[in-house]
Parts: structure tokens; sequence; C-alpha cells
């Protein structure tokens, strides 16, 4: 293990994230809110802990997949810890357990809240929280490799650790220069979100921050109703919309934007994406019609909840916990899909259900031929061995820390809906579940000790479960 | 600049390492997904699986793009087919690795016809390397410029070497030789030296000089070995083949141990002048019997690395006056040099050096005055070839009166067909070519040589 070189990245991870503080720093200084010196220490701590941890680059540079998958592990704890003094010393989150539990649903853009009254908390605070969406949808590891040479080797490992998908590939050769053009489609998309939002007549400052909350298909509101609280269906059409294509892989995009347009929608994972979609909101839609008389206001409703939950963002326009069963189902179902590989949404990731459905069906056909050889392909290309491997560990882990979490959450003593929707939807990095964690609740309800475990299965969800989990064999720290 | 590379080998992955680290934008072709992920774990490139001879494929690595593709895979044909599809796809330059020598005399008319850049022949450009060191038995290594107009040749200075404690004013008035003493190794330190420089037992110095004056000079200094008349080659393989083909020519004789009898046929047959002997060149009776002992020049060039170094460590003891070592994996570089192995080669760093110094070329070629840029003495100096253009203050003064930068050394001028180890008294004329010797990087135009605030300079 490299340690001096574990110091030296994270120590910047540290110093972009007092940068990145100036944002809501400005905010609170702009609303005239005291919330300002909150945000003030934590950079001055942030800054004095990052030159402890290793200001100078190490001679010895070259880090291999171990320690990219500890630096990012690490660096996501360290900013979700740093990221809560502000909630804490102002009193806003008095317990640290919650305001870190807040900040880890921050980060990894979940969006699940233990605030029982947002409309209170100041704006600077607000704006924190929701910009902590936008950060880690993309990931911070990622804005790192585009600002800063870390190392004239390679860094790979770090991205691979840090992206979500199957497969992590570079868009073009440099690293930097991918996690540039990735940065560039990201910030570029967020701000036309801005634009259209003002546009539609929401106030500046609440586009910015739900625009931030789909960005990295978050899902934070600044309204105890979320985008309900609006009322307007272009609203709902618009945040809806930006929502599925947050979802969307975004090497996609770079292939539109360079013209290849027969790779991008020729992609597998973004048909399967969009058809689940259409499917859901249609079924969806013809299930809760009687309750809104309509069946526009039906599709209305269904679209911006099918979208919010598959792209794991969260938001919500009405309480979907109201709806008949089968319409919760389907919801449940959608929280174990996610969104595509390499978008910032969260949940298992549609390219994996594609190649385990895919697998699945090979396998029965090969106990009717057991001869037969057969390979299994994705966009026209054969799966790697390995990686399919990797995609069955990846489920089954899924699976195991799904029911793990559920056991040791029960312990509170609440249903079991309750518990099974509130670990599956921190795992898929969701938000809100059902029952006392639906739309209309929050997580406030619960332990210590279960807010704490649900704060690391919500990192365990958006680091797709290995990085987090290899800190925990032992012969990591040995040799 | 964008480049392919085709074929992940030996060669290949060389050059992937180089180039990626010289900052160009890199995509690496392989149809072996295991060596693909280990490029992708070492290198910052892309990487794209599948048959680089393929237009879907080339498509898919934006070859339409690309500057430059290099196909270095195993297979000729394949190297010349993805130059072909890939220069029509619209990528501007194409090397190709082809190094069967039944292709070797067509080369030039390949090259013509199929409108590739350069043609790389690994093994070819081995046996020039070894060819060019057996005609100075003296250096450890040798650089030319100007296709071999002029040669930069690095000795090492052993104990009781007349130069040792000798200042580089007093080496012409000392030896009445006239070489440049352009780079001095010192431990680990490269300087590039001026006239007041003292040089010491175990440096390292690089030479430049007319073929006569070096050897001169190494008359004079008393370590001149005699000129190499016979040389034994272990291993017939195709380096071996154009090598002999060289030596012979130059009328060494050669005599070749090869194991296998039908290459022994072949060899045979294709190198009449060559005395070819079949038998195992790792069993020590054999190689007595076939008196290495009084051989001028041991080479080994087997296909094992560890059979080369331990037979030529055997020659080096038997007393044999230049032992030249094929290694293939250049890590263990250090450790031989420890052992007293100073001679290696190794034809994909060859290849590979010659191909970097392409791109580099062609990196420059927007500019004008600069035409190839070579790193010499482990990569730590660099010599720059310049052409002189018309105009310029600088021009029909004696070298005296320009000053120049420090670090930096003017080796040789190229004037209308004759090479001038430039004094003085020498000046510069328009259409000269000048070689520079500098540990400065980054040198564009000609003016750049000169020192800031001498009137001349960008």
């Amino acid at each position: 293990m490299n340690y001096k070189m574990i110091g030296y990245v994270l120590s910047k991870v540290l110093m972009i994230e007092a940068g990145l503080m100036i944002l809501p720093l400005l905010c609170s200084i702009i609303y005239g809110e005291s919330v300002a010196w909150a945000f003030l220490l934590t950079m001055v701590l942030l800054n004095i802990t990052a030159v402890i941890m290793g200001y100078k680059q190490p001679k010895n540079t070259v880090i291999y997949a171990k320690e990219g998958f500890v630096i990012v592990a690490l660096a996501w704890v360290l900013m979700s810890a740093f990221g809560t003094i502000p909630f804490v010393v102002t009193g806003t989150i008095p317990n640290p357990i919650d305001a870190f539990f807040e900040v880890v649903s921050g980060f990894t853009t979940t969006g699940a809240s233990i605030l029982t009254d947002i409309e209170v908390v100041s704006k600077g605070l607000l704006f924190w929280r929701s910009f902590t969406h936008w950060i880690g949808g993309m990931g911070v590891l990622v804005f790192i490799l585009a600002i800063l040479p870390l190392s004239k080797n390679n860094n790979m490992h770090i991205m691979r650790a840090e992206v979500p998908g199957p497969s992590v590939g570079k868009l073009v050769p440099k690293m930097r220069d991918t996690a540039v053009i990735l940065y560039k489609i990201y910030l570029a998309m967020t701000i036309i979100e801005i634009i259209i939002l003002c546009i539609c007549g929401m106030p500046l400052f609440d586009s910015i921050l739900h625009s931030f909350g789909t960005a990295g298909t978050g899902g934070f509101g600044i309204k105890n109703s979320s985008i309900g609280y609006y009322n307007s269906p272009i609203i709902d059409v618009v945040i809806g919309t930006f929502m599925i294509l947050f979802g969307i892989n975004f090497n996609i995009f770079y292939y539109i934007l360079i013209g290849k347009h027969r790779d991008a929608f020729g992609s597998e994972e973004l048909r399967c994406y969009l058809g689940i979609i259409l499917v859901a909101v249609v079924l969806i839609a013809i299930n809760i019609t009687p309750y809104y008389g309509s069946i526009l206001e039906a599709l209305r409703y269904a679209y911006f909840q099918v979208a919010s939950i598959i792209t794991t963002t969260g938001y919500s326009t009405v309480n979907y916990d109201l709806w008949p069963e089968f319409s919760k189902t389907v919801i449940i179902l959608l929280m174990f899909t996610g969104a595509c590989a390499g978008s910032t949404g969260g949940g298992i990731k549609i390219g994996r259900i594609i190649t385990l459905v895919k697998q699945q069906i090979k396998e029965i056909y090969r106990m009717v031929h057991p001869r037969t050889v057969t390979a299994l392909r994705l966009d026209g290309k054969s799966v790697d061995k390995d990686m399919l491997i990797g995609i069955q560990v990846f489920f089954v882990m899924y699976m195991f820390i799904l029911v793990l979490g559920t056991l040791l959450i029960s312990l509170d003593g609440y249903d079991f809906t309750t518990n099974f929707t509130a670990v599956l939807s921190c795992i898929s990095n969701i938000g809100p579940g059902l029952n006392l964690v639906g739309p209309a609740a929050n997580f406030s309800l619960f332990s210590d000790f279960s807010t704490f475990l649900l704060s690391f299965i919500m990192l365990a969800g958006r680091l797709e479960l290995f990085p987090l989990l290899i800190l925990f064999i032992p012969s990591l720290y040995k040799h | 600049m964008n480049i392919i590379i085709v074929g992940d080998g030996k060669v290949g992955s060389t050059l992937t390492s180089q180039l990626a680290k010289e900052g160009h934008q890199v995509v690496v072709i392989d149809n072996r997904s295991s060596v693909l992920k280990e490029a992708v774990n070492r290198d910052d490139v892309l990487v794209v699986e599948g048959n680089g001879a393929t237009m879907q494929i080339l498509r898919e690595a934006s070859a339409e793009k690309s500057d430059l593709i290099i196909a270095a895979t195993s297979a000729d044909e394949v190297n010349i087919l993805s130059c072909l599809v890939a220069k029509k796809l619209g990528c501007k330059h194409t090397i190709a690795r082809v190094r069967n020598p039944e292709y070797a005399s067509q080369l030039e008319f390949m090259k013509e016809e199929l409108g590739l850049s350069m043609s790389v022949n690994p093994e070819l450009a081995a046996a020039q390397e070894i060819a060019r060191i057996v005609s100075y038995p003296n250096a450890l290594k040798i650089d030319s410029f100007l296709r071999g107009r002029v040669e930069l040749i690095e000795i090492k200075l052993e104990a009781g070497n007349p130069l040792i404690n000798k200042s580089l004013f007093e080496l012409p008035s000392a030896f009445k030789v006239k070489v440049l003493v352009c780079a001095i190794k010192r431990g680990s330190q490269v300087l590039i030296p001026k006239g007041n420089v003292v040089l010491k037992e175990g440096d390292k110095i690089t030479v430049t000089g007319s073929v006569r004056d070096v050897n001169d000079f190494f008359k004079a200094i008393g370590i001149a070995k005699r000129r190499i008349r016979s040389a034994m080659l272990v291993g017939g393989g195709k380096v071996a083949y154009y090598l002999t083909k060289r030596l012979t020519e130059s009328g060494i004789y050669v005599k070749i141990i090869e194991k296998d009898s039908e290459r022994c046929r072949f060899l045979c047959e294709n190198l009449p002048r060559a005395v070819i002997v079949e038998g195992d060149g790792t069993n020590r009776d054999l190689l007595l019997e076939e008196g290495l002992e009084k051989m001028d020049a041991f080479i080994s060039l087997t296909d094992m690395d560890e059979e080369n170094v331990i037979i030529s460590m055997y020659a080096t003891h038997s007393g044999v006056n230049k032992v030249i070592t094929k290694v293939n994996r250049i890590p263990y570089l250090d450790l031989l040099e420890k052992m007293g192995i100073d001679t290696v080669i190794s034809p994909k760093n060859i290849i590979a050096a010659q191909i970097v110094r392409f791109v580099r070329a062609m990196a420059n070629a927007e500019n004008t005055t600069l035409e190839s840029l070579y790193r010499i003495v482990d990569n730590q100096v660099e010599a720059l070839e310049f052409s002189v253009p018309n105009g310029g203050s600088y021009l029909h003064k004696p070298l005296k009166d320009l000053a120049l930068r420090n670090n930096l050394l003017l080796a040789s001028i190229y004037r209308r067909g004759s090479v001038i180890h430039p004094s003085g008294l020498d000046v510069l004329e328009p259409g000269d070519h000048v070689i520079v010797v500098t540990t400065e990087e980054g040198l564009q135009d000609i003016r750049d040589i000169f020192a800031r605030g001498s009137g001349y300079e960008l």
C-alpha cells in the first residue's frame, strides 16, 4: 500500500471540498445569513487537515487497484464527515450522526433526509445540501482527475472505483480529457435545466437547487412537499425529462456530440431503459387513473414518479404511498433496476440487469441443449467472462446487504415495508421509500444505530459496494 | 498527436508507454483482451479490441482523425493492410513493421506504392546497430545523424587512460586530434562540457568527429582495440542473417553456431561467405573447439535472454575483445552493466527509438528549422538538427563571436555534402545543417541556441 500517495490524493480531495464550499459561503453572504462563519470554519479545518495529511507529492506516485479503491472509499467518508460540520455547528442538525446521514445522503445522491421541516433551514445550508448532490453525482475524484495532474502514471484505478457501471471505459485516450468532457457535459446540462426552470416560473434559487438535485439524481427538496409544492405540470415535465436524461450513460451524449449517432442510439441499455420507463408509466397511469379522474393527470404523475424512481432521484409530486398496491410494487421494482451505467444514477443499473437476464435465458436453454456453445452478447459484443462473474457477484452482494440491512434495521421495531424500502432506497440511492419512510415522511424516526448503518449502506450503494467493503479485508493493511 | 498502435506486443507496448508519456493521444488495437487490460492499467491510453486491419475497428479507433498509425503485429501482411486501410480512411501517416527478409528488397517499392511513411524492421535495425558497433570496437554506444554522416560515440574512461586528469583545452595539443567531446556522463549526472572541464576516471564521454579522426583519437590515447576481423555469432535467427551479410561484405570472417539443422541449411545457402556450425552454442566445449578465444568479437543472438547473458559472460571471461549481447527484456539492463556486460542490443528498443524519433520530428513538423531530435546518453541529452535559413544577423560571423546558450554545444555543421567539425573561426551559412547537443529541453528554432541577451535569440 502506498500510504503516502493515498494521503496526498486525500489531502487534495479535502482542499477541493474547501474550494467547493466557496459557493455556499457566497450564497449565505448574499442572503446575509450568519451561517457564513460555519462554512469559513469548515474551510479552515479542511485546509489544516489537508496540510497535515500530505501536502507534498510523494516520490512514488504509483498506485494499483487496491489503492484506487481505498482512496475512493476514504475520500467519500472524509468528505461526508467534514461536510457535516456546518450543520452541526449551526445547530440545524445538532446530532452529528443525523448530520452525517444527511450529508452522506447528499454526496451519494440519495436524497433521504432526517429533517422534519426543511423550509426553516437557512439558504446557505440548503445550497450546500443540494450542492453535495451535484458534486457526488459525477464524483469528486473524477473532478480531481479533470483539474489536477495527480501523477504521470495511470489513474484508471481511481476512475474505475468511482464511476458506476460494470465496465468503465474512457472516451478519449487521455484520462484527464475524458474527465473534462464528462464534466463539461454535466455542467452544460445543469445550466440548461436551470435556465428552463427559470423560464417556467420557478425562482432562480429554487431552480439552481432543484437542478443540482436532478443532475446528480439526488432528490433533496427544499420544500416540505418537494416538487409538488409548485403544482405546475410544465415544471413536472421539465424536471421529469431532465431526470431521465441524467439517468442515461454520459458516453451516449458524447457520441451524439461527435456525430456517432448509430453508436449512441444503438445502445441496448439505452433502449431498454427507455422501454422500461414507457411500460412503467403506462401501467401505473392506467392503474391510478381512478384516483385522479383523467388519464392525462394520471400520466403526468406517473411520468414524474417513474422518472424520479428509476433514475434514483427521489423527487415527488404526489404521495405515491397512497397509490394502489400494483403501482407501489412497480415502483419497488424500479428501485432495484436503477438507471444506466455511467450515469449519475444509482441502483443495480440496467446494463447489469440485461446481462443477468440474458444469462439466465442462456442457462435455461443449455438445460435443453447441454452441448451448445453460446456467447452472451451486449451491443453485439460478447461479454467477457470476468465481467460476467463481476456482475453476478455484485448482484449477490447487493441482495445480501439488502437482507442484512433490513434485519438490523428491524431492531428499531417498525414494520417490514418501512424497513425493507428504507434499506432498498438507501442502497439504490433513491431517497424516499414506502410507508413510514414514504415521500411525505422522512428518516428522522430511526435510532442512531440505524441512521449510521443506513449512511454506510448509502456509501456502499454509491461506490458500487466493493470500494467500501474492501476496507474490511484485513490483508489489505498487512502487505 | 493522435496515434493508433496496432498490436501490443514487445515493440507495441514499448511504443505505447513512451508515446503516452510524451503526451500523445494513443489508441491501442489488439485482438487479445488480456493484453489490452494490461495496457489500460499501465498507460493512459484508450484500447480497442479487434483486428486492426479491418475498417470497422479502425473507425472505432477514429483512424480518420488520426495523425499516425503504427502497425506492429507479428504478421507483416496484417501490418501492411492495416496501414493501407487506415491511410484510405484518412490517417495522415503510416508506419508498418515489415520484418520478413523476403520483403526486404521490395521495401522501398512498397513504401512508394502503398504510401507508407516509414517501414521498420527490428531485426534489420538491430543488425545495423551491431554492425556499427563492430566497426568501432571501443564504443559503448553509437548514434548516427544526418543519415550516418555524423556519429556520436560514447566511450568509457577506464583506469590508466591518458585522458584522465586532462582538461578539454589540452586535448588537441596533447594528442593532436580533432575530435569534439560533446557530453560527459559522470555517475548519473550529465554535463555539456566547457573547455576547462577536467576528465576523471569512470567518466563516459561522448565524442564526435569524422571516422578517421575518431580512430586516430583512439590510437592516440592508446585505447584503440584491434580492428575486428573475425566474429562468432551464436543463434542463427533473422538478426544473425542480416548481420552476417553486412559483416562478410566488409571482409570480416563470420562463424555462426546454430542448433537447428534446417536453419543451418538455409543460412548456408543464403550466406555463402560465412561458416555455419551446427551445434548448441551454450556448450562450452563446442565454443572452445570452434575457437572462441581467438575471435575478435562474440555476439550472442539466441532467443533466450538468459542464455545470451550467460554465454556472453563466459566469452568476456575468456578474453574476447568485444562482446555484444542481445537482450529483449530491458528492465534488467542496469543489472547487466554491473555484471560487466556493457554492450547490449535490444531490437524492440532500437525500433521503438526510431519510431519515437519519427514521431517527434512529425510533432515538430510545423516548425521550419528543427529537422530532427534525438535523445542520447540515457535520454538525458538532446541532439537537435537545425537547418539554417536565409537572413539572420548571426550568419557569416565567426562562432567565437556568437554567444551560445549554457549547456549547449555546436557539434557539427553539414555543408554541401561534407561535414565540418566547427572551430571558433567557422561561420554559419544559409542552407547549412547544424547539430547541437544540449541538456536544455524544448529548443524549437535555430535562434534558440543563442544565449539570452546575445541579440540573436528569438
